[in-house]
């Protein structure tokens, strides 16, 4: 296994505060890695710590086998990064940015460049003033996907897109992966990460508070469950892993730890099952308990 | 128009600061501008003899206008700083207009209040009487400056009033001007455009001679205000044009906005090309599209500032040889030898520091590249910091003496011509403006050594600048230690053209900046980027 970014014990402080408390993140060569975590967790301090922008306090980090701090121009030759916040120099045009940043990383793929910009529906020919948020996210998205590059660095690349342009950059980035590309992909949208990723990492206030797969992390959370039994649920309520339940008369609601599941289904069998429905938990659940737990 | 006097109340808190600045640096020039004529000029033969040479010389016509009384204080006054003080009430109404109307929309901020209750002809309305407002307060305390002067109360509201009207027909042409464009921008640059246009229009005229067109002069609005003949006839009938003026553009930009979609101009946006140039392939390829049209800007101009210098050169060696008080301020800062070089030693000093502004905007832009987030994708590509920090800077170092350059030219081509030696000037005058750059490279250098080491500091360089000015300028007559002055670099200039050549001090000027922008470089190496 090789990885792309391992990151060990990152401190990074802005005068008082801690930015990055020993941040601990890996990210395998080949995959989509979802970063993820609430605004001003120190997501965007560590890619820029790993663009080689920040100068890190202690810990390590290595990115593509290079020091982001000494070897930068050769480590950057290899990546492409969007911003969270975009910002266009107002006098050029949408296209000259693209083909600026395209060829400063080495040259840009013009076939890709064509399709990318009229998948994104974006004009190359307004000036950078008069484009909003989310077409100036456009043009970096464009001008970083149409660069032939070993990783892209994305912070928050859809936070002004609407849902219809979220699908094409969905669509995108499986595509990137197909090819072999490593994506570090910062949110705090998770039905995006959810789609999206092979593993995640999740980030706060400064430190990795779970990594894992998609089905690694879902041990950790809750299933939701409705049923209604054939009689008043007995016992159920005083099961391992139940919680929040609410009866009425042979209705019943409740949330059970997913590694619980098992005991509780056997329970609800015996009581005889009319309709049950359940739902899986979403990324949504499982960030929003980290941060609840955590208070 | 409900909602105008709330949006009036808005406009004076935004510009709490900045049109109080405008209003006493207005109002402060007119002051000292008269103290120091009284002083420089008593009653008599002086007088005579720059009427003589204002009303005979083109160059002085064309940046002043005719002198049309010297015998009073008012006419001197009216002269040496009532075009100026127009030109400066104008500039003032059109950036505040600007920023109040066309800047607002485009920020999508006009939007928001356009949503409460506000009526469609209230922003535009609010502008407007702000910057008439401005205008009249600047009238008003001129005329109480020149009552208590003991001036004639006809000629000080006639003259106060030709820079309150300028400022009103002004305030018209931005108002509608931003009507045109969907970017402020675009406004500012049309409004300036104007404004640029009826000084140069009158300028042609007023210089123009008898058998010329002088009747150029009545197309301008600045000229308007000459023609009110302040302190020399008092001719209240000619402020009927800049009203009538006021009037129509006005009613104009209200129809135009009742027309308009709010965001949107009348002229339509031009798109730009889809495709990067060529050249912009590298850091040096986007640092020169930001900075040319500056650099362009500043040689352009300092080249004028230097034929409207060397075009009156001869002409003030004579006047500062009829001016005992003025032959020693002049030559206290210029040092000694012949009293035109002793002139133009002065100017080049000026020139020097005027120079210096370029070479340090050109090296902040780093810091402003910086702080507006649009160097972090550059220095996310192969760019090294070094190569990003050096396409800016370049501009500073080459471009200021691009701009010094054009200067000397200026001075040189004009004067050599006056002379009949054009050939024997101008490479004089071209080395005379080329030895300012050893300590304008200083300056930069500070620059760069505050953006790299401390760069929440870089706003200090202006101070910096600034002092640098009061000691080498000032210092001479305000008799300050020679230990003080030294600390400016421009002190250490030859007075050139007129004293003789030495390397020494150069070349330590050379070396100062050599470390300085050393320590600048490795700075910024160092640290981490502002996020």
């Amino acid at each position: 296994m090789t990885y792309a970014i391992s990151v060990s014990d990152l401190v990074k402080t802005f005068g008082p505060t801690r930015a990055l408390d020993g941040l601990d993140l890996t990210v395998r060569t080949g995959e989509v890695h979802g970063f993820l975590g609430p605004n001003g967790a120190g997501k965007s301090t560590t890619i820029r710590v790993l663009l080689g922008l920040l100068r890190a306090d202690s810990g390590t980090a290595r990115l593509l086998d290079g020091d982001p701090w000494r070897d930068t121009a050769a480590l950057h030759r290899r990546l492409a990064y969007v911003p969270g916040d975009v910002n266009l120099w107002p006098n050029l045009t949408g296209g000259e940015v693209i083909d600026l940043l395209g060829r400063l990383r080495g040259g840009l793929n013009e076939k890709r460049r064509a399709d990318l910009l009229e998948r994104f529906e974006l004009d190359p020919r307004k000036k950078g003033r008069t484009y909003s948020k989310g077409n100036r996210q456009k043009v970096a998205v464009v001008a970083a996907l149409s660069s032939d590059v070993e990783l892209l660095v994305l912070d928050e690349p859809t936070s002004g897109l609407d849902p219809l342009m979220e699908a094409v950059f969905q669509e995108c980035i499986n595509e990137e992966r197909e090819r072999g590309r490593t994506v570090l992909l910062s949110s705090h949208i998770l039905a995006e990460v959810e789609a999206l990723c092979d593993r995640v990492s999740i980030i706060r206030t400064g430190k990795i508070v779970e990594t894992g797969t998609m089905a690694e992390l879902r041990h950790l959370t809750r299933t939701s469950i409705a049923a209604e039994l054939a009689s008043p649920p007995n016992g159920i309520a005083n099961l391992p892993g139940v919680h929040d339940l609410k009866a009425e008369g042979n209705r019943v609601r409740f949330e059970v730890d997913s590694d619980k599941l098992d005991a509780v289904l056997k329970q609800l069998v015996d009581s005889g099952v009319r309709t049950l429905t359940s739902q899986p938990p979403t990324l949504e659940e499982l960030f929003l308990r980290h941060y609840e737990d955590a208070k | 128009m409900i909602g105008t006097w709330n949006l009036v109340r808005l406009a004076l808190r935004r510009d709490r600061i900045i049109l109080p600045v405008w209003i006493i640096a207005i109002v402060g020039i007119t002051l000292s501008t008269a103290t120091a004529l009284e002083e420089l000029y008593p009653v008599g033969q002086a007088r005579q003899q720059l009427s003589l040479t204002a009303n005979t010389n083109p160059a002085f016509l064309a940046m002043l206008g005719p002198l049309r009384d010297a015998h009073t204080l008012g006419g001197l006054l009216a002269w040496r700083w009532g075009l100026l003080a127009a030109l400066a009430a104008g500039v003032m109404s059109m950036l505040l207009v600007t920023r109040h109307t066309r800047a607002e929309e485009e920020a999508g901020r006009l939007e928001l209040i356009g949503s409460t209750v506000v009526g469609r002809h209230a922003p535009l309305a609010a502008a407007v009487l702000t910057a008439f407002g401005a205008n009249v307060l600047i009238g008003g305390l001129i005329v109480a400056l020149l009552l208590g002067k003991g001036l004639p109360a006809e000629g000080a509201i006639a003259f106060a009033s030709s820079i309150t009207v300028t400022g009103w027909a002004f305030t018209a042409v931005s108002a509608f001007t931003a009507q045109l464009s969907e970017n402020s921008r675009t406004a500012n640059s049309m409004a300036g455009a104007v404004v640029a246009g009826t000084y140069l229009v009158r300028a042609a005229g007023d210089s123009a001679g008898d058998s010329g067109p002088t009747w150029l002069t009545w197309l301008s609005p600045l000229g308007w205000a000459e023609q009110v003949h302040a302190f020399a006839g008092d001719r209240y009938w000619v402020f009927a044009l800049p009203l009538a003026l006021v009037v129509v553009l006005l009613t104009t930009s209200a129809v135009i906005v009742t027309k308009r979609d709010v965001g949107l101009g009348l002229l339509p946006t031009r798109l730009g090309s889809a495709r990067g140039a060529p050249s912009l392939r590298s850091p040096f390829g986007l640092a020169w599209r930001l900075q040319r049209g500056s650099l362009i800007g500043w040689t352009a101009g300092l080249f004028l500032l230097g034929v409207v210098y060397g075009s009156i050169a001869q002409a003030v060696g004579d006047m500062v040889n009829d001016n005992p008080l003025m032959k020693k301020v002049i030559s206290a800062i210029g040092g000694s030898g012949g009293l035109i070089d002793i002139y133009l030693a002065t100017i080049f000093g000026m020139i020097g520091m005027i120079s210096s502004i370029y070479l340090v905007q050109a090296t902040l832009r780093l810091r402003s590249e910086e702080t507006s987030f649009r160097a972090e994708p550059l220095l996310a590509t192969p760019v090294s910091r070094p190569a990003w920090v050096a396409s800016h800077f370049l501009f500073a170092i080459v471009g200021g003496a691009l701009v010094l350059g054009a200067a000397g030219l200026g001075v040189g081509l004009t004067h050599g011509l006056r002379e009949g030696d054009v050939g024997g000037i101008l490479p004089r005058m071209l080395g005379a403006a080329l030895a300012q750059l050893p300590a304008a490279w200083v300056v930069a250098g500070i620059a760069l050594v505050l953006f790299g080491l401390f760069p929440q500091l870089t706003g200090v360089t202006w101070g910096v600048l600034g002092a640098c000015l009061v000691l080498t300028m000032f210092g001479p007559v305000m008799k300050l230690p020679q230990l003080l002055m030294d600390l400016s670099p421009f002190t250490h200039l030859p007075k050139l053209p007129g004293a003789t050549w030495t390397a020494e001090p150069l070349l330590w000027l050379v070396g100062a900046a050599l470390v300085l922008v050393a320590a600048g470089f490795a700075g910024f190496r160092r640290r981490d980027l502002t996020t």
